[in-house]
C-alpha cells in the first residue's frame, strides 16, 4: 500500500520534472544573444562561428536541440559553459556540494528549534512567552534575509564585534568546509529565515491537535505529559508541519542565491548569478534543473512523511 | 511499582483473584466494609477563569458506591461533563473549581485523597487506574495513530501493571475477552479506523477497565450507536461494573437508557442539581418540574408519551413552562397571540390549492432505485411509495443506506438507477433537470442545524434563496412569505432579522424547517433532524412536524435511526438495512408483528421507560 502511494507520488514527480526541464529550456532559448559570438567574443569571424554552432548544436531546430540536450541531462552530460568552455558538470560540481552543504547544516539546526519552539509556544498559549515567540517569529519572517544578513555581519564581523569572517574566501584546491568559522553566519541567517515559519506551522497544529479527544482521553488516562506530547499529539500534527519544512527547503535551494552572494560564498546561487550576468544559457540551465530537483524531491519526502503519519492512508481507509 | 510514591502504604501489595491491584487495608477497602461511598462530591462549585467569571456548576453533591451505577441526565449546556470530568480532577481549558471537594477512597492508597487538590503526579498516577474515563465519541478519542492493542497496553504500562511484560499482554487479552472482542494480535494490531464504532467503543471500555478501576465515569458512551450495539455496550458496562465492583457515574441524556442500566438518577439543570433519588422513583413519579418535562419529551415504543402534543401540554402548565425551552428567547416567540395564529391560516391558502391537486394515487412512488459507489452497492433495489398526507418512518442504522435514498429522492445524489415518480411523473436524476415546479414540491432538511443555515446570513437572506430561485416574487412578497414561514415553525417573524448564531440548536432547526417551507413544499424530506437535538428539543420539533403535516397535508419522509419515534410521528414505518428494505406497513404493524428478524431485533433492543 505504503509502496503503491510512493510509487505513484514518484511518477507524478517525474513527470513535472519533464515539464519543468520544457520549460526551462524553451524559456532560456527566448534569451537574447548568440552563444557562439559569446564565446568567440573579439576573435568571432563567420567560419568560427558557423564551427561553434556545429559543434555545440546550436543550428539544429529546437526539438532537437531540446531532445539532445534532455539526453544529457539524464547521462549526467550538462553541456559546456559558454563562458569558460568548461563542462557543466565539473564547474557546478563544487558549488552544489557547497550549497548542499549549507543548506543540510542550517535545515538540521532549524528544524529541531522550529518544531521545539512551536511546541513549547502551543503549550504556553495564550501566556507571555507565547506572545513573545509570535512576535519574534513574525518580525523574523517579515525581515529579508539579506537585511538580517547585514544586521548580522555589522554585529559579528565589522561593526562591533570582529569575531567572524564577513565572506568567505577559499583558496583553489580547498573546500568551503576547510574553514568552519567563514560558514557561521550564513548559517545563521538561513536558520533565522527559515526557522520563523516551522515556528507558526507547528504552534498552528499543534494547538490544533492538543484541543482533540484523543489528547484530552490520554490526558485522562494518566498518561505522563511528556508522552502526551511527543507520542500523542506530535504525530498528528507533523503531516502539515512537514510540508511547510518542505517548502522551506525548497526555498532555501533558491533563496540561498541572496545569502551566497551576501556573503560570496562559492555556490550554486553565486554561480547561478554569474551564468546570468554572462548569459551563459548551459549554466543557468543546468542550476534551474539542479534547483527543481530539490523542490521536487523535499515535496516528495514531505508526502511520504505525511503518508506514514497516518494510518488511513497508509492502510487504504478501509474498514 | 505503583505510581503513588507520596502517601505511605500500609500493609503488603496484593492483588484479589481478578488480578487487580489493591493494597490491603486501604481508604477503599474501609469503606467497602462500612458500606459507605467511595467516591463523594461534596457542594462542588465550578467557574469559568476569564472575567467576568461565570458559574458553570454549583452546589454539586454526589456519592458513589461500589457495584452502583448513578446516572447523571440533563440537556447539553447543562454542565454534566464538567461534573464528570471534576471526578477525575480534570478541568477543561478556561474552567476551574471555585469550591466543593471531590473524595476519592481508593484502593491503593490507605487515607482518601481530595481529586482536586492533589499533586500533579499523584493525580496523574489514579487517573485511568483509579478512576477511569469513557468518552462520549469513540472515533475522536481513540489516537487514529495508534493500534488499539497498543493503547490499551499503554494505561498497563503506565500504572505498571503487574510484574513483567508478559502478565501486562495477558491483561489485555483479558480486557478484550471482558469486552467481547477478539484478543488475538491480528486484532490488537487494527487501527481505529478498522474497526466500527461499536467495537471502538467497546475498544474504550477495554481501556477503561484494564486497570480494575475504583470508580468509572461514562459521558455519553453510547450516543451515536444503533439501539443494537447500544444493547450490547450497555451490557458489557453493567456486567463489568457489577463483577468488579466499580462504581460508576454514567452521563446521559437519553432517559430510556437510565431505565436501563442505572441504580439511581440525579437530573441537573443549568449547572445545579435539580432532583436526586432512585431511578424508579424519578423516571415514574418525578416531583421537579424539568424532570416532568425532560421524562415527557422521551418518545417511547407504545406512543403513551404523546410528544406530538410536547407543545400543547408544555403550554397548559403541564410542567412549568420556562423551565422546559431550550433557550429564554424562544418562549416569547412561541407565546401564542404574537400573530402566529393569523399568519397561520394565510400559509394555509396555498397549501390547500396544492391539496386540491392530488391524485388519488400516491404522491411519491420509487422503483428499483438502486445507488453504488464503485463495487460498493448502497441502495440494492428499493421499492417504496409515500402516501399523500402522510408521514413515512424510514428506520435505519448508520451505514445502512437511508441517507443516500433520502439524498436521492431529493435530487441532491443524481447517481442513482431506478425511477423516482412524482404524482406519476419521471423525476430527473438530480435537482438541476428538474422542472422548478418539481424542485419547489420536494423539499429537505439536513440533520444538523448547525452546518446547514449559512452563519454569515440572518434568517431572511437565508430563507430568501429558494424564493429567488423561482423569481416570480418581488421583495415584498418575499419578506411576507419568509415572515410567515417563520410564524409556521413557531420562531415568529421577528426572527427574521437574526443569525444562525444567536440562536440555540432547537431554533437554528426550526429556520432550517422554515426554509424547506417558504415553498409550499409537497413533500418533505427530513433526514435524522432531531438527533443531534436534546430530547425535549426534539420533541417540540416532532410537535410542530406532526402539526404542519396536518395544517398543510404534507408528505412526509421522516428518516432516523431511532425506532422509538415511529408512533410519535409516523404512520407508515420501512426499515432499511444495507440498502434493501427488510420491512414496511403501518405503524402498528410493523411495531406489533414485525416479519423481518432485523426489526425484531430492533424492537427488542430498544430501550423504553
Amino acid at each position: 500500500m505504503i509502496a503503491r502511494l510512493i510509487a505513484k507520488r514518484l511518477g507524478i514527480s517525474i513527470l513535472i520534472l519533464f515539464a519543468v526541464s520544457l520549460i526551462i529550456f524553451f524559456a532560456t532559448a527566448l534569451l537574447p544573444g548568440d552563444p557562439a559570438r559569446a564565446i568567440l567574443g573579439q576573435q568571432a569571424t563567420p567560419e568560427r562561428i558557423a564551427a561553434i554552432n556545429a559543434e555545440m548544436n546550436l543550428d539544429a531546430p529546437p526539438w532537437k536541440r531540446y531532445l539532445l540536450w534532455l539526453g544529457g541531462l539524464v547521462t549526467g552530460d550538462l553541456g559546456t559553459s559558454v563562458a569558460s568552455g568548461e563542462s557543466v558538470g565539473a564547474l557546478l560540481g563544487d558549488r552544489l556540494g557547497a550549497s548542499l552543504l549549507l543548506m543540510v547544516i542550517a535545515a538540521v539546526i532549524a528544524i529541531p528549534i522550529g518544531l521545539l519552539v512551536g511546541i513549547y509556544s502551543a503549550l504556553r498559549r495564550g501566556r507571555t512567552t507565547d506572545s513573545a515567540i509570535t512576535i519574534g517569529s513574525l518580525v523574523l519572517a517579515a525581515l529579508p534575509e539579506f537585511v538580517i544578513g547585514i544586521a548580522l555581519v555589522a554585529l559579528f564581523a565589522t561593526s562591533v564585534f570582529t569575531i567572524l569572517p564577513a565572506v568567505t574566501m577559499r583558496p583553489p584546491g580547498t573546500q568551503v568546509w576547510d574553514f568552519p568559522a567563514q560558514l557561521v553566519l550564513p548559517t545563521i541567517v538561513l536558520v533565522l529565515a527559515v526557522a520563523p515559519y516551522i515556528v507558526r506551522m507547528t504552534r498552528a497544529t499543534m494547538i490544533e491537535v492538543l484541543d482533540s479527544g484523543f489528547v484530552e482521553m490520554a490526558r485522562l488516562k494518566g498518561v505522563p505529559e511528556r508522552r502526551v506530547i511527543f507520542r500523542h499529539a506530535l504525530p498528528h500534527a507533523i503531516g502539515p508541519v512537514a510540508q511547510v519544512i518542505a517548502i522551506q527547503l525548497a526555498w532555501l535551494a533558491g533563496g540561498v542565491a541572496v545569502v551566497e552572494y551576501l556573503f560570496r560564498y562559492p555556490g550554486l546561487g553565486q554561480a547561478l548569478i554569474d551564468a546570468v550576468t554572462y548569459r551563459d544559457v548551459q549554466v543557468v540551465q543546468a542550476v534551474v534543473m539542479l534547483i527543481a530537483v530539490v523542490y521536487i524531491v523535499v515535496n516528495l519526502l514531505a508526502d511520504v512523511v505525511g503518508i506514514l503519519s497516518n494510518p488511513k492512508l497508509r492502510t487504504g481507509g478501509a474498514r | 511499582m505503583t505510581p503513588q510514591k507520596t502517601t505511605p502504604r500500609r500493609g503488603a501489595k496484593t492483588r484479589t483473584g481478578s488480578g487487580a491491584p489493591m493494597v490491603e487495608g486501604s481508604a477503599w477497602h474501609t469503606r467497602v466494609a462500612a458500606d459507605a461511598p467511595v467516591l463523594e462530591v461534596e457542594d462542588l462549585e465550578i467557574s469559568t477563569t476569564a472575567a467576568p467569571t461565570q458559574v458553570i456548576v454549583s452546589g454539586v453533591d454526589l456519592s458513589l458506591r461500589p457495584s452502583e451505577i448513578l446516572a447523571l441526565v440533563g440537556e447539553s449546556g447543562s454542565g454534566k461533563t464538567t461534573v464528570a470530568l471534576a471526578v477525575l480532577g480534570h478541568f477543561r481549558e478556561g474552567l476551574h473549581r471555585t469550591a466543593g471537594s471531590v473524595t476519592l477512597h481508593a484502593s491503593t492508597l490507605v487515607d482518601p485523597v481530595e481529586m482536586t487538590a492533589l499533586d500533579r503526579e499523584v493525580r496523574r498516577g489514579l487517573r485511568g487506574s483509579r478512576v477511569a474515563y469513557i468518552p462520549q465519541d469513540p472515533a475522536s478519542s481513540l489516537n487514529p495513530s495508534m493500534r488499539v492493542g497498543e493503547q490499551i497496553r499503554e494505561v498497563l504500562d503506565i500504572h505498571a501493571y503487574g510484574d513483567d511484560d508478559a502478565a501486562r499482554a495477558e491483561r489485555v487479552r483479558d480486557v478484550l475477552r471482558e469486552v467481547g472482542l477478539p484478543d488475538d494480535d491480528a486484532y490488537q494490531r487494527r487501527w481505529p479506523h478498522q474497526l466500527s464504532g461499536g467495537q471502538q467503543q467497546r475498544i474504550g471500555i477495554a481501556m477503561a477497565f484494564a486497570m480494575h478501576p475504583d470508580v468509572l465515569v461514562l459521558d455519553e458512551p453510547t450516543t451515536g450507536l444503533d439501539v443494537t450495539t447500544q444493547a450490547l455496550v450497555l451490557d458489557t458496562v453493567r456486567d463489568l461494573t457489577i463483577k468488579h465492583r466499580v462504581a460508576a457515574l454514567y452521563i446521559t441524556h437519553d432517559l430510556a437508557v437510565v431505565n436501563e442500566i442505572a441504580d439511581r438518577v440525579m437530573v441537573m439543570q443549568r449547572g445545579e442539581v435539580v432532583e436526586v433519588g432512585p431511578v424508579e422513583q424519578v423516571l415514574h413519579d418525578p416531583q421537579h418540574p424539568y424532570s416532568r418535562t425532560l421524562i415527557a419529551a422521551v418518545p417511547d415504543l407504545a406512543g403513551r408519551n404523546k410528544i406530538w402534543e410536547f407543545e400543547q401540554r408544555r403550554r397548559a402548565g403541564e410542567f412549568d413552562p420556562a423551565e422546559a425551552d431550550d433557550e429564554p428567547a424562544e418562549s416569547t416567540a412561541n407565546e401564542p397571540g404574537t400573530g402566529g395564529k393569523e399568519a397561520r391560516v394565510e400559509v394555509n391558502e396555498p397549501a390547500r390549492t396544492t391539496e386540491a391537486a392530488h391524485d388519488d394515487g400516491v404522491t411519491l412512488s420509487i422503483e428499483d432505485l438502486r445507488v453504488a459507489y464503485g463495487s460498493n452497492k448502497v441502495l440494492k433495489g428499493i421499492d417504496l411509495e409515500l402516501q399523500p398526507a402522510q408521514t413515512t418512518l424510514l428506520l435505519g442504522e448508520s451505514g445502512s443506506g437511508k441517507t443516500t435514498m433520502a439524498r436521492s429522492i431529493a435530487g441532491l445524489n443524481a447517481n442513482w438507477t431506478g425511477t423516482i415518480r412524482h404524482r406519476g411523473e419521471a423525476l430527473e436524476r438530480s435537482t438541476r433537470r428538474r422542472a422548478a415546479q418539481q424542485r419547489k414540491a420536494i423539499q429537505y432538511v439536513f440533520q444538523s442545524p448547525y452546518s446547514s443555515l449559512n452563519p454569515r446570513r440572518t434568517l431572511e437572506q437565508s430563507l430568501s434563496v429558494p424564493l429567488e430561485m423561482t423569481g416570480e416574487m418581488t421583495a415584498r412578497q418575499r419578506r411576507e412569505r419568509v415572515g410567515d414561514a417563520l410564524d409556521a415553525v413557531r420562531l415568529g417573524r421577528e426572527f427574521a432579522r437574526r443569525r444562525p448564531g444567536d440562536l440555540s440548536g432547537g431554533e437554528r432547526q426550526r429556520a432550517a424547517i422554515a426554509r424547506a417551507l417558504v415553498n409550499m413544499p409537497e413533500v418533505l424530506v427530513c433526514d435524522e433532524i432531531t438527533s443531534a437535538l436534546d430530547v425535549s428539543v426534539q420533541a417540540s420539533i416532532i410537535d410542530l412536524l406532526v402539526r404542519l403535516r396536518e395544517e398543510r397535508g404534507m408528505t412526509m419522509l421522516f428518516v432516523t435511526h431511532n425506532i422509538a419515534l415511529a408512533r410519535h410521528i409516523a404512520s407508515r414505518v420501512a426499515v432499511l438495512q444495507q440498502g434493501v428494505i427488510v420491512d414496511e406497513g403501518t405503524t402498528e404493524e410493523i411495531l406489533t408483528n414485525p416479519t423481518a428478524d432485523y426489526t425484531k431485533e430492533l424492537l427488542e433492543n430498544a430501550p423504553d421507560l
